[in-house]
């Protein structure tokens, strides 16, 4: 491409401008002062100097035989221009690219939302050369296994591991939770994560592209440039469109021998509004969900996801928070504290589940020398604390230790395995001393999320579950939910996901990403709770960052409102088009010029109707 | 076989996307179907075979359509 070609692209905007004041002139000499020679020649430079950035890039379009949409409008503008109409050459050049400006504008809104994210990206590394020394380099420059050091207030650049030194990392970036996590040697650290104090050394192991942060990055671009079914068909369409367009106006020129009926055909022929209006839809609606922490891989997904009637949850992990905790205690003893002190020294002796939400729930205590403990195998651990006999176990181990349950012990026990609860009792020489029920609580909230889901149009509600089915009804019934299946294995779950689909439901699967693949897989939709985790990004379509259950109504929401918005903008496009179709043969008031601004009007009118999208809130 | 990714300027009207396509596509040793042009991100993504063409062939073909070239990264496959 020559100089002056370039220059002239690069001075479009100013083109434009000088276009619009010629245009004002022409019009005020011509009609408020009837100088005709000054409104003609203003109109004619203002044509000749607006159509020549159009010309260029047709011209660059056919040499690798594209037909273009410039290729359409610099015929137009030619054929306009011999027939001496200068009025309408230079209102559509004019009106081009004023449009093609508003285009780029608001554009760049719809996109900003994505941008925002990939700004957040690593640009530099304070890395170690061969003397020893740590200078600041690109941070395209870091390969793994170089040794990096990240300060205060730094941005890790990659994905690695703490050599040396202690910080606090803020992982928002990567996880969506904002509360600082520590870290020390061995601990492994993310890039596009911030430290926000200490000072750390680390090794990369993996750099760019193939880090967390790379990945959410390029599934997020990948995505809102990935194209449906619909968008497919409309690419290849337009491929023919455009060139069918300038075939249909040369056979209106030959049959009418009318210029002025074919160029405005020409003009009105422009496919605009048509590819543009569903890629908007696209980039606003997964650009708004980056924003809240959904991640939704294309616009296939929020096609499927915005029609789903089915959703499937996996229990643990899901919609309980995975980590059992005590939630009901009951104490037979006036020393609490006592009972406390020796029941924390024998659990923190183990790594059981259950021992250590004990632990936890005790917290800080003066713990005991355990002199002694056996382990007895399915029922619990009994050991020696100054001389006491203290056993801590279910209760076979309480038969087993002879302990005796008054009326009042028989009738907790009941209603404490009512709840769904695994009971932990400990007795102190053989009487009983505590009974403790500790259950996996539900998340807070997922009660009124799952109201959300109902109220968007989700059907049934399904929970599935390898825990027995007394446990998995309880939390359906405290959760609202529609179905609850226990005593599944992972195969099984698939298999019931399958079921559903052959009776013709559109099914999503919401699990940890962990051990329930296969189901993510197989659904139409899998949706993973992870916090960025590796597995939950590859295999699934939807990720809900920072396991934030709260996200599920607004991804189902946003991809409702998002696919909606895709079919008016298909609607405005193809109604456009239509009506000018009908009235360029139907009326007398079209031209090339209202079919110009018509034109540009429906190009940002389904911009600005995409724009709606990043507002979206539930 | 080397994949490239080449970061454009932001790229506006649809057509660009045809244009890029087409241009990259014409050149010996870029792998046809390989060739992604993303509209929102305004990246060119392709395989390529180093002995027949390079990175900057491909740059010089975009640029030749009048689309300014921001950066590049080639890595090997």
């Amino acid at each position: 491409m020559s100089v002056l070609q370039r220059f002239i692209l690069s001075k479009k905007n100013h083109i434009t401008l000088i276009c619009a004041i010629l245009i004002v002139l022409g019009f005020i000499s011509g009609l408020g002062f009837n100088n005709e020679t000054v409104a003609t020649w203003s109109l004619a430079i203002a044509s000749i100097l607006g159509v020549a950035p159009i010309a260029i890039q047709a011209y660059q379009a056919l040499k690798v035989r594209v037909v273009s949409i410039d290729v359409l409008v610099t015929v137009a503008v030619i054929g306009a221009f011999l027939l001496r109409n200068f009025e309408e050459s230079a209102i559509v050049t004019f009106l081009f690219l004023f449009g093609a400006y508003l285009e780029q504008r608001t554009l760049n809104k719809t996109r900003s939302a994505i941008k925002e994210l990939t700004e957040m990206a690593p640009e530099s590394a304070l890395k170690q050369m061969e003397n020893g020394v740590f200078e600041e380099v690109n941070v395209d420059e870091v390969d793994e296994g170089d040794i990096l050091l990240v300060k205060t207030g730094a941005k890790v650049p990659v994905d690695g591991t703490v050599l040396s030194g202690v910080g606090h990392i803020n992982e928002a970036s990567i996880t969506g939770e904002s509360v600082p996590v520590g870290k020390k040697k061995d601990s492994g650290v993310y890039a596009g994560t911030i430290l926000e104090n200490g000072t750390l050394q680390i090794v990369a192991d993996r750099v760019g592209e193939d880090t967390t942060f790379g990945r959410i990055i390029e599934l997020v671009e990948e995505a809102q440039d990935s194209k449906s079914e619909a968008e497919r068909f409309i690419d290849k369409f337009s491929k023919y469109y455009t060139p069918a367009v300038l075939g249909l106006a040369i056979i209106t020129w030959l049959i009418s021998r009318d210029v002025e009926l074919a160029i405005t055909l020409l003009v009105l022929g422009c496919p605009g509004a048509l590819v543009i209006g569903v890629p908007v839809s696209n980039v606003a609606g997964i650009g708004n969900g980056a924003r809240h922490g959904v991640l939704l891989k294309g616009s296939e997904v929020i096609g499927d996801f915005s029609r789903v009637d089915t959703i499937v949850f996996d229990k643990t992990g899901t919609l309980t928070i995975g980590n059992p905790k005590v939630a009901d205690k009951e104490f037979y003893a006036d020393d609490v504290r006592e009972v406390l002190a020796y029941l924390a020294s024998v659990e923190s002796e183990s790594d059981h589940p259950l021992a250590n939400a004990i632990v936890e729930y005790i917290g800080d205590i003066q713990l005991r020398r355990v002199e002694r403990t056996d382990v007895v195998k399915g029922a619990g651990i009994v050991a020696y604390i100054d001389g006491h006999r203290v056993a801590v176990g279910n209760v076979a181990l309480m038969e087993r230790e002879d302990v005796h349950l008054s009326e009042k012990a028989h009738a907790d026990i009941a209603r404490f395995g009512k709840s769904g609860n695994s009971l932990v009792l400990t007795s102190v020489d053989g009487e009983l001393k505590a009974l403790m029920g500790i259950r996996d609580q539900t998340r807070p909230g997922v009660r009124e999320d799952l109201q959300k889901l109902k109220k968007l149009g989700v059907k049934n509600l399904v929970v599935l579950s390898g825990d027995n089915q007394g446990t998995v009804d309880l939390v359906a019934r405290e959760l609202g939910l529609t179905e609850a299946h226990g005593h599944m294995l992972p195969g099984d779950k698939s298999k019931y996901i399958e079921g559903l689909q052959s009776k013709g439901h559109i099914v999503a699967f919401v699990g940890d990403g962990v051990n329930d693949s296969p189901s993510l897989a197989l659904a139409h939709i899998g949706i993973a709770m992870g916090g960025g985790t590796d597995v939950a990004i590859e295999t699934s379509d939807v990720v809900l960052m920072n396991s934030d259950f709260s996200r599920l109504p607004h991804a189902l929401g946003l991809t409702k409102a998002t696919a909606a918005n895709m079919h008016q903008n298909i609607v405005i496009a193809v109604g456009v088009v239509l009506v000018l179709l009908a009235s360029v043969f139907l009326s007398d008031w079209m031209n090339m010029s209202i079919a110009m601004l018509v034109h540009e009007a429906s190009i940002l009118v389904v911009i600005l109707n995409g724009m709606r999208l990043l507002r979206y809130r539930l | 076989m080397k994949k490239a990714t080449i970061q454009l300027e932001a790229l506006a009207c649809p057509s660009c996307v045809q244009k890029i396509e087409q241009a990259t596509k014409s050149l010996a040793g870029v792998e046809k179907e390989s060739v992604k042009v993303l509209f929102n991100a305004s990246k060119v993504k392709f395989d390529f075979d180093a002995e027949k063409t390079s990175v900057e062939d491909v740059e010089k073909a975009i640029t030749a359509l009048g689309y300014v070239v921001i950066k590049s990264q080639v890595k090997d496959k």
